[in-house]
């Protein structure tokens, strides 16, 4: 994993302000999300329920829409724009810190050990963890799924540093071992599931948005929200690490500190918004590369970029997934691979062509 | 300005430097010289402070270097290390931007522009900042990695250090003066210069004074004219010498007849 691929280089440095283009789109994609789907809801009715929001009266004839819109869409569509958006700064982060655009946040174990733990919640939710099922409810799943993927990511990191150094050839490595034993342990757990239980797990990590829901937000917003931002602000030292950890030290970056940093952040956000969707592949990995492709390798627009892309693709993708199938429901990470799966051969195709080999 | 005293740097049970001390000051250009494995890179890694010895103290302005934050270290001394490779393409003038990095959010950064266009110029590469780095030759990429080095201690509280890995390997001939005078102009601005070299007329050309060291060990150090002569250099590096007057010439037709003293 330590070549560096030789990646396309943008056409030419597009100073254009990317950040008013993405949340443009991202803007657009929500109110798609909020509008489009089984259920139509027009503009009339959107701003008839907002209006409502402020104390106008709601229209007899509004009263359907303001049920779509406030109980099913617009938590929602929060929730999608949330974890994508999270999934997208965490793929940045990791592809710009592990120095390698193969890079992505289940590469740090985030994503194996949520799974782990939300598999053992549905296996042994009734027995094993039956006090803390009843005591928990329905936080039960996302509050192990969240534990359990950060607890693989802090494994991974112990494990990855030696005296103090976390070097990344190690710290690849260590996480190839933690992603393997929680897969083990994962299909060790599945062998002891009944034929219920294995539907729910292989829905859980196909993702899905469907479980939304107006509490969640607030932990969300915190959780996901909060360290996205703050990987955004790490772009200035991010920056530096792209000419090598050596360079990025002489240049005035505490190198430990900041890896350590970035790994803890990228690894709250992703394992948070998992807890609440499932597993959600390729926005970390993809949405990265199409911000770079188009504007540069410059972290200060690549982490933001990455974030409003991420939430925009991933509300459309949730679009998708509930309305290619209505009334049933694709799992949006099925979409989302479908999506970035063959993309991600495109640029690995095009970059064998291209510049600086 | 930047001294190490009795320096021992070991690295998978191997000693790579060994009881060396050697001092930097401002207005000066240290050449060090030596054989391939010397430690050369290795000195130049231990005085920057990116790498700690075992034994032995690395001191800026009398100070522990370990004692200093990364960003304090970054205002006052630059790192041109041999070939750099990015991982995600950038410009020619982004990396040299890179440099920049220590200033932000200090009055520094109004500087930013300036000291990023007077570094390209100074390498002969103000034609080059559109270009991708990627696309450079390697020539190219040490004259920008060497504009990178100079925009961060553009405007630096004096006195400043610049330590340069073997800065002219891929360069012209052309180049080649152009750094080493530029080397020289920094020094005589109040800069302590450190250059790895290995074209043994190029140390003689720009050095005030020529650390060699082989196998570890600081061999010789003095004034590049009382080092640079063949007797000393026939026992380092193993060859003969032809030399004379400002030209020293290995005998390159002459197999190696001499050994690498042992201290």
């Amino acid at each position: 994993m330590s070549t560096t691929l030789a990646l396309p280089l943008p056409r030419a440095p597009r100073p254009v302000a990317l950040l008013p283009l993405a949340v443009g789109l991202l803007g657009a994609a929500m109110l798609a999300g909020l509008l489009l789907g089984p259920a139509r809801v027009g503009p009339d009715g959107l701003l008839a329920v907002l209006a409502h929001l402020f104390g106008a009266p709601l229209p007899a004839e509004y009263a359907r829409d303001a049920a779509v819109l406030g109980v099913i869409r617009a938590p929602r569509v929060l929730l999608a724009a949330l974890v994508g958006a999270g999934l997208g700064a965490a793929g940045a982060a990791m592809q710009g810190l592990f120095r390698n655009p193969l890079a992505d946040p289940a590469l740090i174990g985030v994503s194996s050990g949520a799974a782990l733990a939300a598999v053992a919640a549905i296996v042994l939710g009734g027995t094993v963890f039956g006090a803390a099922a009843g005591l928990l409810g329905l936080w039960l799943l996302p509050l192990a799924a969240f534990l359990g993927g950060l607890g693989a990511t802090l494994l991974m990191a112990r494990l990855g540093s030696i005296g103090g150094v976390a070097s990344v050839a190690t710290l690849l490595l260590a996480g190839v071992a933690v992603n393997a034993l929680a897969g083990a342990l994962t299909g060790l757990l599945i062998f002891m599931a009944d034929d219920r239980q294995v539907r729910d797990i292989t829905f859980w990590t196909l993702g899905s948005l469907a479980g939304a829901r107006w509490q969640h937000l607030p932990v969300i917003l915190l959780l996901v929200g909060l360290p996205s931002l703050v990987l955004c602000a790490l772009a200035r030292p991010l920056n530096a690490l792209l000419l090598g950890e050596a360079e990025a030290y002489h240049l005035g970056v505490p190198v430990e500190s900041l890896k350590r940093l970035a790994i803890i952040l990228a690894a709250i956000a992703v394992a948070a918004g998992v807890a609440f969707t499932g597993l959600i592949g390729f926005v970390g990995l993809v949405v990265p590369h199409l911000v770079r492709l188009a504007f540069g390798s410059d972290h200060r627009i690549v982490l933001p970029g990455a974030a409003l892309l991420g939430a925009a693709l991933l509300v459309l993708a949730d679009l998708a997934a509930r309305s290619l199938a209505a009334p049933a429901e694709l799992p949006v990470g099925v979409v989302t691979a479908l999506i970035g799966a063959p993309f991600f051969l495109w640029l690995l195709r095009r970059s064998h062509g291209g510049f600086g080999r | 300005m930047i001294a190490a005293q009795a320096i021992t740097f070991r690295a998978g049970g191997r000693a790579l430097l060994r009881d060396v001390s050697l001092e930097l000051a401002p207005g000066q250009v240290t050449a060090v010289v030596g054989p391939n494995g010397a430690g050369k890179s290795t000195l130049l890694r231990v005085l920057s402070g990116e790498l700690r010895p075992d034994q032995g103290v690395v001191s800026l302005d009398r100070r522990p270097i370990g004692a200093f934050h990364p960003r304090d270290l970054a205002r006052r001394r630059a790192v041109v290390s041999q070939a750099v490779a990015l991982a995600f393409p950038m410009t020619a003038r982004e990396v040299v931007g890179l440099g920049r990095l220590p200033w932000h959010a200090t009055p520094g950064a109004a500087r930013d522009d300036a000291a990023i266009a007077a570094a390209l110029d100074a390498v002969d590469a103000a034609g080059l900042a559109q270009q991708r780095y990627a696309t450079l030759s390697g020539g190219e990429r040490q004259r920008i990695q060497i504009a990178r080095a100079l925009a961060q201690i553009d405007g630096a509280p004096r006195p400043a250090a610049l330590l340069l890995d073997e800065p002219t390997a891929s360069l012209d001939v052309r180049h080649v003066g152009t750094v080493l005078r530029l080397l020289k102009r920094l020094a005589a601005d109040g800069v302590a210069v450190m250059v790895v070299l290995h074209d043994l007329n190029e140390a003689a050309f720009v050095a005030d004074q020529v650390a060699v060291v082989a196998g570890g060990w600081r061999n010789a150090l003095g004034p590049a004219a009382a080092i640079l002569r063949p007797p000393l250099l026939e026992a380092v590096y193993g060859v003969p010498f032809a030399g004379g007057e400002g030209a020293l010439r290995p005998d390159f037709s002459n197999p190696a007849s001499y050994r690498v003293p042992t201290a």
